[in-house]
């Protein structure tokens, strides 16, 4: 439960101080010996019928007797041990019973703060902090913290991360936020009934098990099949409900806010300045309503959505405060490839489309879904041209992009020598490009 | 903004005009030690075809063994034109990798995207006296290797890039 003093509590501690989890957090881990059990129990069920009536009742209380206090105490060392503490520059996460691990992350490296609960810790009122640090293949996390200590939390490593001076760093608190946009329920279904990817998933689920039920006549392979087909279909249909449910962006001074999600809340906060690309998708049956789905990917973070849905003007509206100073450019301004490309793509050349305005680089592919990359030049770590043989006979080439988050943005089919100025001319603006853009501590 | 290459003087412009930068193509340690291998392993493959093939199939067949011997030619040819496609330039704020004949591939790093600069040397390469030169930045598509290079060279080439990525260092 939330406890009302803890506010306070952190606000006194002298930034440097150890401090603990939350302490229902042993409890956490107590599920999985039960889920093993039952894991298996499922997997193979005549043996376990078996084993079951082979345990008598002496043996069952003599398990529980040495599982149960082993797995307490476990739970209990384990959150004894881990301690997290904040200084000026850093965060430092101590864990580990028998081996030792000391993270110690440097704050301006700091790319995005999430705060999730899912359900039972919404329950328990305490939250989990995910940090994501560029280079770490993995997102460091404390769980659980008290709900309230997790938001201050994050709003002073945010505040410190800004550049903010560290006695004022708590008493900022969190930074105001002005609600951008909430994606109301009934958009974000019928979006989803709109989408090709959920239609064909329920079809397959449906038409997949009948056709092999028709041709086999055998349960089992029909429920191997049914069932992962089913999985799926469940999370492109419900499963993309459930997460994208509610969602809402808000500005605040330390970045977007994102909240979402239906039974697991997460609030997500991206630090200006972060963002190495952005997309913007648009559906063919979306079109007509002028609705688009906005992603992007920040350094490290795994974090890549930015809006399920909306109207075209407000995810406009959105991007320019996502990546300062850049408008979405105009389809009209996307130059298409020359006609003869249709040699090397048929059909598909009429998606692509490339443009490049003083902030970025920007390129269009797909006919029916389409799906524009914005990449701020500042954000460029490498240029390629890449040309096939085919591809020379027809006088054309490609130039890749290389960004930070590993994503490579492509401008497909380009006559060559517009190409091999656009190698050039792209290399020279990613790197003064560079000198104009913010700094890594913002606010300092 | 001072100029790194001294031949290259104020050319940043110019090069962006249309001029061509000054490339720099690889020794020719890389090709003779790629076709001493070709010519190694297809040679072995081929006797060793020849002698199987004349004890169980009889002596026409041996014939056969050409086949790796024509590989071998051809492969000696296409050694030497994929060797003499690879180049690079050290521009003023630039490293231009530029390689392949069928597939080719310009890469461009500007100097402060640099992350870290490797020289590598396996045991065949150590043995020819060769090294290569990668680059690495904060993109993992970042393909920018220089195969081949003598080491004093790609020594020369680390300790260059280094220091000009770290006059020109930029973040993520």
């Amino acid at each position: 439960m939330t406890t009302p003093g803890v506010d306070d509590a952190v606000r006194e501690q002298h930034p440097g101080t150890d401090r603990r989890l939350h302490p229902i957090t042993p409890l956490r881990r107590a599920w999985a010996p039960v889920a093993v059990l039952i894991g298996w129990a499922v997997h193979d069920p005549d043996q376990a019928q078996r084993q079951l009536t082979r345990l008598t009742t002496t043996t069952l209380l003599l398990a529980l007797a040495i599982l149960l206090p082993a797995a307490a105490l476990y739970g209990f060392l384990t959150w004894w041990f881990t301690h997290f503490a904040v200084t000026d520059s850093e965060l430092r996460i101590r864990t580990g019973l028998v081996f030792r691990r000391t993270a110690h992350i440097r704050l301006e490296r700091i790319q995005a703060i999430d705060v999730t609960q899912p359900l039972l810790a919404r329950v328990a009122g305490v939250a989990k902090l995910k940090l994501d640090v560029i280079g770490a293949d993995k997102k460091d996390e404390l769980a659980f913290l008290g709900a309230e200590e997790a938001r201050t939390l994050r709003a002073e490593l945010l505040a410190r991360a800004a550049g903010f001076a560290p006695e004022t760093a708590h008493e900022i608190g969190e930074a105001p936020s002005q609600q951008l946009l909430r994606v109301p329920p009934r958009v974000l279904a019928v979006s989803l009934l709109l989408t090709g990817a959920t239609w064909g998933t329920l079809a397959a689920a449906v038409v997949v098990p009948t056709v092999l039920w028709l041709t086999t006549e055998s349960p089992w392979t029909v429920l191997a099949t049914a069932i992962p087909l089913i999985g799926a279909a469940g999370a492109s249909s419900v499963g993309r409900f459930v997460t994208e449910y509610d969602w809402t962006v808000g500005q605040s001074q330390d970045g977007l806010r994102i909240d979402h999600g239906l039974l697991d809340r997460a609030h997500e906060t991206v630090p200006p300045g972060r963002v190495q690309t952005v997309r913007i998708i648009e559906p063919l049956l979306w079109r007509r309503r002028g609705w688009v789905r906005v992603e992007l990917n920040v350094a490290g973070s795994s974090n890549s959505l930015l809006l399920p849905v909306a109207p075209r003007e407000v995810a406009e509206a959105v991007v320019a405060r996502v990546l300062p100073g850049v408008t979405v450019p105009d389809r009209a301004a996307l130059s298409r490839p020359p006609r003869r490309a249709a040699w090397c793509m048929p059909l598909w050349w009429r998606g692509y489309g490339l443009t490049i305005t003083d902030a970025v680089f920007a390129a269009r592919t797909g006919v029916f879904r389409r799906s524009l990359a914005l990449v701020p030049h500042a954000k460029v770590q490498s240029v390629r041209l890449t040309q096939g043989p085919w591809e020379r006979l027809w006088g054309l080439a490609d130039v890749h992009v290389d960004t930070g988050a590993n994503k490579t943005v492509t401008a497909r089919l380009r006559p060559t020598q517009d190409a091999a100025n656009l190698l050039h001319s792209q290399s020279e603006r990613s790197r003064t490009g560079r000198r104009v853009a913010a700094p890594d501590r913002w606010m300092s | 903004m001072e100029t790194g290459s001294p031949e290259n003087t104020g050319t940043a412009r110019d090069e962006r005009a249309g001029a061509e930068p000054e490339w720099t193509g690889l020794p020719p340690g890389l090709l003779r030690m790629r076709r001493l291998l070709l010519v190694v392993w297809l040679g072995l493959l081929a006797i060793g075809l020849a002698v199987l093939l004349g004890l169980l199939a009889g002596p026409s067949w041996t014939a056969f063994a050409l086949l790796p011997l024509a590989l071998m030619a051809w492969g000696w040819v296409m050694l030497g034109r994929n060797w003499r496609s690879w180049r690079y330039a050290e521009r003023a704020d630039d490293l231009l990798i530029s390689r392949g004949v069928l597939w080719r591939e310009e890469t461009v790093v500007p100097y402060g995207r640099m992350q870290l600069v490797e020289v590598t040397s396996g045991p065949v390469e150590r043995h020819f006296g060769l090294a290569s030169v990668q680059l690495h930045t904060a993109a993992a598509a970042t393909d920018a290797t220089i195969p081949g290079l003598d080491p004093a060279e790609a020594e020369r080439l680390r300790d260059r890039l280094t220091e000009l990525g770290e006059a020109r260092s930029a973040g993520l």
